[in-house]
Parts: structure tokens; sequence; C-alpha cells
């Protein structure tokens, strides 16, 4: 009786057994709207994300104009944005509100909901072998949740005063007090609100993740046999629940501080010669709370990366993954250093140099984890049947990213070095590169191999090849020349360098940049291009399993419907990576051992 | 469904079952509670932060030492020991409730639910109470204006600082507001009537004012009204949502639904939350009352 309640939630349970005869009865809204499939929650996680993405980016190109064209007036910009780019100049706080919502949308609108909402919600049922997730209702809450926290963002944009303009770190007191700037104001209290429903839709998604990895698992699904994309995806969700919390916590304080009158982040401070009455306050004990969660935010955004990537480069390389057990421990060692490291962002604070090498070890040690990964992924590769698919050539990519960002992070972890790296162009590039360009990459390469399982049709191949060289090359061509500004002291989140006779020299290189951004952003449009065009015009999928893949996913129908199998959800038999054994190229996991096999 | 009998051989984590059998829906509770004691943890770590970063706090024992219908007398702690007596007693009733619901005695857990929901709010209630308490009761306090001031205990308020007396006192006293001055002699000399008082002047009030029966501190550290109501504030939430969330548990007995379903599982969902809040509670209670 109440086993099978265990194993599947009860709607799912019914809306399988009752299939025939309630498929009559799904309305658009139930169906595209508030769907609780978790393929359609997925679905509108990534299109959502992806309208954020488009926001984001052409935020990140307007400021590259200004920091490109400094002496240059576009009048089409106040057309197009009014007052805040007055005579076609943009303004320095709207200049700062565009840095601060370009750095809010992309880490978690884009790259934390649109990331792991749209893989985990897709992913985790169909490779575990359920029928959904163990909540479809709080599922949908979920993106209810996000998407209600977009629209208070998004309406951000409109208000008279503009929208946050602190940073995307909310760093009281500049983001404690009204009168402090412009986007001080109501702005700032729409940021808070914000992501507070941001924080619930985080932490239902993440509940339903952890809890349907750990217990909706078909028969034989061990955990040792679990894709790399789940175990990828429980830890982010594991990070998710625990870190996103305190960040709330610290958002509360912060609202209470701008409306109540409290003092939690406040001491000794005057504005215009006015002094204020706030006492006994720590500015440093908000950017504790801060990176508590900041910090594992960084892997909340890389594990499903790096997930997808490792599945997608065995897939297409045609041989196992190389080192299953340490790719799974490292994402372990991965996940519990991301709590113990947040200090590092703080090294200029005034902290206690004595705990600040505390915090330089755990940091470099995170080192050790991360070249397991990159060594295991080269590994694999090597003599390998390699098919270069978009998928596999964006899962390469993110491998040689995230290379190229770990190794300046060996940099920046260091106290030493960070007193003079800190908070220069140098950072911008290292955290670009790893986390930004890398799960970006690690995104395209999950919608690019797993788009004819969303959508029943292949993207098309021409414009996915221009999409990821220009992409690639264009990522290098503007973040690397940012460490040799950063080197040389160029400040981040500066509007303007022309006044400084140390940074003239990059203005050419700034102008390079922004040009080069700019082609780089076109091409991100001809990708949603593809997106919407293949979506109803693309090649149609014939086979069930067009990849060769060993997963679960490619075992349901081209199409699934709600509960994914229309039969019984297959019985699993072995590990997700038996590729190029005994003979054959690959052997999915429902395949049961023969008796002729090699011990696994 | 692939899995309509489960074999009692098949290992915990090998697929196909729940691992403990433990059903989703309870272990998606425990890591809620764990999610949301990462929320308590760091409010309560910051606010332990600030509070060992100054040097003066307030002393517990003076600040709570009201009992409702005892008027003036000194009860230190005695309001709060009540409530977190009512608290901890409804997670008392609650096992109870849970322990009826295994047995399917849906009478049982009627009446059992019942007394947690009744504790609940009887907990809210004796908040309430207190927060009413320190929100209107004035204090008189040592401002950096260097005069005395009533003050009430809010979020940018606190008189409750360490107690002055002597010269600092005689000084203060020069410098206060002749209104206040009539208060601190009304405070005991019951006789007198701000009529009588009208008259004098600020020497004179003075020298009818007994400083053994005043109480006069310094304004202490802001923070502590701050925390306070936030912490506790966010707690009462949390109860309140439980007793919302225990209200439908009982309507639901009492529909039949669990009966019908053949299980009380949700009951115990909804108790392992409301232990957590308790729980959370004794943290709170150690922190803002014992420490």
């Amino acid at each position: 009786m109440s086993s099978v309640a265990t194993l599947q939630g009860a709607d799912v349970q019914e809306s399988h057994d009752t299939h025939q005869h309630h498929h009559h009865h799904e309305t658009f809204i139930t169906k595209y709207v508030f769907s609780q499939d978790h393929k359609m929650i997925a679905k509108q996680f990534l299109v959502t994300g992806m309208i954020w993405a488009i926001i984001g980016g052409l935020f990140s190109v307007i400021f590259r104009l200004q920091l490109g064209y400094p002496e240059t007036t576009f009048p089409w910009l106040e057309d197009f944005l009014g007052h805040w780019a007055k005579g076609g100049k943009l303004q320095p706080e709207f200049y700062y509100a565009l840095v601060t919502m370009h750095g809010t949308i992309l880490v978690f609108f884009v790259l934390t909901a649109g990331l792991s909402g749209t893989f985990a919600n897709f992913l985790i049922p169909l490779q575990v072998g359920a029928r959904d997730m163990a909540s479809p209702f709080l599922n949908m809450l979920s993106y209810w949740f996000f998407f209600l926290a977009s629209v208070i963002m998004f309406s951000s944009l409109f208000v008279q005063t503009g929208p946050a303009s602190g940073g995307w770190t909310i760093y009281p007191p500049l983001s404690a007090l009204g009168d402090a700037s412009s986007g001080s104001k109501i702005g700032m209290d729409l940021w808070l609100i914000s992501m507070a429903m941001f924080i619930v839709s985080a932490l239902l998604g993440g509940l339903n993740y952890i809890t349907t990895i750990l217990n909706m698992r078909t028969k034989g699904m061990s955990m040792t046999r679990l894709p790399l994309t789940v175990w990828a995806l429980f830890f982010t969700a594991v990070l998710g629940v625990l870190s996103f919390p305190v960040l709330l916590s610290g958002a509360i304080l912060l609202l209470f501080d701008r409306n109540l009158g409290t003092s939690f982040y406040l001491s000794d401070i005057a504005i215009a010669g006015k002094i204020l009455p706030n006492e006994g306050g720590s500015a440093i004990l908000f950017q504790h709370l801060f990176w508590f969660l900041g910090h594992p935010e960084v892997y909340i955004i890389l594990l499903p990366a790096m997930g997808m990537s490792s599945e997608i480069i065995s897939v297409n390389s045609r041989k196992p993954i190389f080192g299953y057990m340490a790719m799974v421990g490292s994402l372990f060692a991965i996940a519990i250093l991301a709590f113990l490291v947040w200090a590092h962002h703080m090294f200029v604070t005034g902290l206690n140099p004595f705990l600040g090498s505390f915090f330089v070890l755990l940091t470099l040690l995170i080192a050790v984890p991360s070249a397991i990964k990159v060594f295991n992924w080269l590994t694999t590769l090597w003599r390998g049947s390699i098919r270069f698919t978009p998928g596999m050539l964006f899962a390469i990519g993110f491998v040689s990213l995230f290379i190229s960002g770990g190794l300046t992070g060996i940099f920046l972890g260091n106290s030493a070095l960070d007193l003079h790296l800190h908070d220069t162009y140098f950072v911008v590039a290292h955290f670009h590169i790893v986390m930004g360009v890398a799960s970006f990459f690690g995104m395209f390469a999950g919608v690019y191999h797993w788009f004819p399982k969303m959508f029943g049709r292949y993207l098309n191949n021409t414009l996915a090849y221009i999409h990821f060289w220009v992409t690639i090359i264009g990522a290098y061509l503007i973040f690397w020349p940012m460490h040799y500004e950063g080197l040389a002291g160029m400040p981040r989140r500066y509007y303007d360098f022309s006044n400084w006779e140390s940074f003239k020299m990059f203005g050419s290189l700034n102008e390079f940049i922004s040009f080069v951004a700019m082609i780089v952003f076109a091409v991100q449009l001809l990708f949603v291009f593809n997106f919407f065009y293949s979506m109803y015009k693309g090649r149609k999928v014939t086979s069930t399993n067009p990849w060769g893949s060993n997963t679960l996913e490619w075992t349901t129908p081209i199409q699934p419907g709600h509960g994914n199998w229309p039969g019984e959800i297959p019985e699993v038999h072995r590990g997700a990576y038996d590729y190029a054994k005994d003979g054959h190229e690959f052997i999915p996991q429902n395949v049961p051992v023969g008796a002729d096999e090699t011990h696994h | 469904m692939s899995t309509t009998a489960i074999p009692t051989n098949t290992k915990w984590w090998n697929g196909g079952r729940s691992p403990f059998n433990a059903s989703y829906g309870k272990v998606m509770m425990w890591y809620f509670l764990m999610s949301d004691a990462f929320t308590f943890g760091a409010f309560l770590i910051s606010y332990a932060t600030l509070r060992f970063s100054l040097n003066d706090w307030v002393d517990a024992n003076h600040v709570f030492n009201a009992f409702p219908f005892f008027g003036h007398q000194d009860l230190p702690l005695a309001f709060v020991s009540l409530m977190t007596f009512i608290l901890i007693f409804s997670s008392v009733t609650m096992v109870l409730a849970v322990h009826e619901g295994h047995k399917m005695n849906r009478k049982g857990v009627e009446n059992y639910m019942i007394l947690t929901i009744l504790g609940g709010i009887a907990f809210l209630s004796c908040q309430a109470w207190e927060w009413t308490h320190l929100l209107t009761g004035e204090h008189f306090a040592l401002t950096k204006s260097g005069a005395i001031e009533m003050l009430n205990t809010t979020v940018s308020h606190n008189p409750w600082g360490h107690r002055i007396s002597g010269e600092v006192l005689t000084n203060a006293l020069r410098h206060t507001s002749p209104d206040v001055l009539r208060s601190m002699i009304l405070e005991h000399n019951h006789s007198a009537t701000l009529a009588s008082l009208k008259d004098l002047n600020a020497n004179e009030l003075i020298s009818k004012i007994d400083l053994n029966e005043v109480y006069v501190g310094r304004s202490g550290p802001a923070a502590f009204g701050s925390y306070f109501f936030g912490i506790t504030g966010f707690h009462g939430f949390h109860v309140f949502s439980g007793v919302v969330i225990n209200i439908v548990m009982l309507a639901k007995t009492r529909l039949g639904h669990f009966e019908q379903r053949g299980h009380y599982e949700m009951i115990e969902k909804a108790g392992l939350y409301w232990h957590f809040v308790d729980l959370v509670w004794v943290f709170v209670f150690l922190c803002f009352y014992l420490i």
C-alpha cells in the first residue's frame, strides 16, 4: 500500500494510471502554464532564463559602449533609455545600475535558475527513472516563485530612481541607506524582495531535486550507477538548500536597516555632513553573510555544467568516463570546500591575517578536486572516437575555459597577491571565464545535447558551429586582455578611465573588448533564433536514442508524455558509462548483464 | 509503476525503494528543516558577532522581570519560563497526537491536536504581551544629549544600559527637562500629583526625587532591540505558521482524510516542523534570556 506512495508522488501515480481517461482534460493552462510535468517546468525555466540572458547581455553591451567609447555620444541611446542617457551619453548612475543588474541577472536568474532550474528539472526524473519529481506541485510553485521574483526585479528597472546600483554584492552601507545614491532607494528594496522570492524558489526546487534523487530512483539504480549529471545536480541542490537561507537572513536584516531604523550593518556614518544616529552595527557582518552564500553560489553555477560536460564528453568520445568514483568524490570535496572558503572574497576588509591564511589554504585545496576533474575529462577524451557534435564542442570548450579560469583562481586565492589584484579587472576576467562563460558553455552543451529529447527535433548544426566558434574565440578575446589590465591595477566598476594617466594606454584595448563583446552578443541572438526556429522547423528526431547514449532518458518515447514511460519504468542493471565494452559500442543501463560479459 | 511489491532482500540504496523506507514527504521536511536551521543559525551567529563586539549589553534579569497582573514586582525570567514551558508542553501533546495517529485513533489525534494548537496560541499570546510590555513601557535613561529621557524598548531605543548613580546622575538631572523630573517623582511618590508639582522649579523637583527608588540607566546598544524583535519575531512567525498548519491538520483529521488514506503521516510531518520550532526557541531563549 504505502510502499507505492513512498516511491512516487500521489499525483503522478494517478495521472499515469488513469492516463487514458485524463488525457483530454488537459487544457492550455494546465499543460503550458501551471504545468506539474517536470519537463514542461524545465522548459519554462529555460525560456525565462533565455529572456533574462538577453536582457542581461544587452546591459553588458550598453555599459561596454561607455567603457570602449567614453568620448563618443550615441543619440539612439537616448531614444532607448531616456534621461538615463542624456544627450546619448550613459549617465554614471545608470552605468552602475546596468553593471549591478547585469551581475544579478546573470548570476541568479540565468546561471542559477536558468541552468539548474532547467536541467535539474528535465534530467533528474528522466535519468534516475522516475515518473516525475517527488512533489510536482512544489516543483510548479518553484517556477512560479521564480517568475514572481523575475517580475519584481524587472519592474525595478522602470522605477523613477532606477534599479539597485550598488553592485550585485549589495554591500552596505551603500545599499542600506536610501540617501546614499539613487540606486539605493526603492530599486534596492525591490531587489531584496525579488531575491527573497528567488530564494523561496531555489529552496522548493532544491528540496525536490534532493528528495527525488535519494528516494525515487528506479530499481537497480544504486547511487553509484547514477549518471554524473545527477550527482552534480544533487550536490548543487545541497549547496543551494544550505547556503541560500543565509543570504535570506542577511537580506532580511538589510531590509530592516533600510526601513525600520535598525543598525545591524550601520555604525558611525555621515551623509552629506549629516551624522546618522546608527551605532554599533558592522558592515563586515553583511559581507560574511553574503559570501557564505556567495561562494557556494559559484559552485551552484558551475557544478551542473561540470556534470553535463562529463556526461556529454563520455557519450561523444564513445568511452567510459575516466574515474567515475573520483568524479563523484571530487564533486563531494568541492561541495564541502565551497562552504569553507567564503572569506577569500574579504582579504582586504581587515580580516585577521592568520584567519586569512586559513582561508588561503582551504581555497587552494579546491585546486585538487578541480584538477582531478580536468585530468579525468582529458583522459576520457584521450584516444576516444570523438564525435564533434555541437554539444560535444561546447563541453570541450567548457573544459578549456575551466582550466584557463581555474588557473587565475590560484593567483586570487593567495591573500598576498589578492591585495594587489582585488577589485581589478583581473578579478573580472577570472570569474567571467571560470564561472560565467564556462557555465554558459555547460548550459549550451546541455541544450544542444538534450534539445532532441526536449522538443523531438534537432538544432541546426551550421548555426550551432558558428555559435560555438565565435563564442569561444570571442570570449577569450574579451576576457584575456582584462588580465593584463587588472595586473596593471585597472579597477573594476569605474565609469570612465580616460581621466587617469596610468590607464590611458588601455583606451584602444577597451574599445577592442567592447567591439568583440558586441559581436559575441549578436551571435547569441543567432542561437536564440536557432532555438525557436528549430523548435518548430528543425529536423525531426527519428530514433529514440540519437546519440547512442546509455542513460535512461533515451529509453522513453521520442516525445514522452507526463509520466515519461508509457509502460513500466525500466529496471537498471549497470552503470551509465558502459561504452566500448566487450565489442559493443554502447550498452544502455536497462540492458541486463549478459553471461559473456566481463565483470563490471 | 514498476514496483508494486518491494522485495525485502534488496539493499536500501539500490533503487526501487526509498532508503530507510522514509517517505519522500518526510525526507523533504527534514531537508527543509536543515535549510531553515541555517536561516536561524545565520541570525543567531550575526547576533552573537555583534553582541560580543560591543562593550555593553543588557541584563536580561532586569529587562524581563515583569509578569502580567503582578505590577511592579521583580520576577526575573518568570514569564519567559512560563512561555517556554507552554511551548515545550505543546511539543509533548504533539508527540501524543502522532502516537495516536500510529494507533489510527482519530479521536485521540483530534484531542491532542487541539491541545497543541491551544499551546501554540498561548505562546503567541504571551509573546504579544511581552512585546507590548517592552514597546510601551517607558524607562528613565541617560541619552547622548546628556539629559535623562523616557525611552521605551524598540529597534532603535534601548533604556537598559548600566545603572548610573553619584555625580553622573546629579549632572544628568541638571540637564533633564521638568516633565521628565515630574515623572521621576511620580514613579515612587504616590501621594504627589501632577498639579502639586506644576509650580516647582527644576531644583525643587530634583530635591524631591528619591534616587534610591528611581532606576536610571544609560541607554544601551540599539542592537539589543533590533535583534530581540527581529529574531523573536521571525521565530514567532514560524510558530504562527505552525499553528496554521496544525489547524489545517486538525481539519483534515476531522474530515477523515487521513483515515481514508490509511495513515496519519501528515500529522508526523507537521510534528517534525513543530518540534523544530520548539527546538529553535530553546536556542533563542538561551541567547536572549540566559546568556
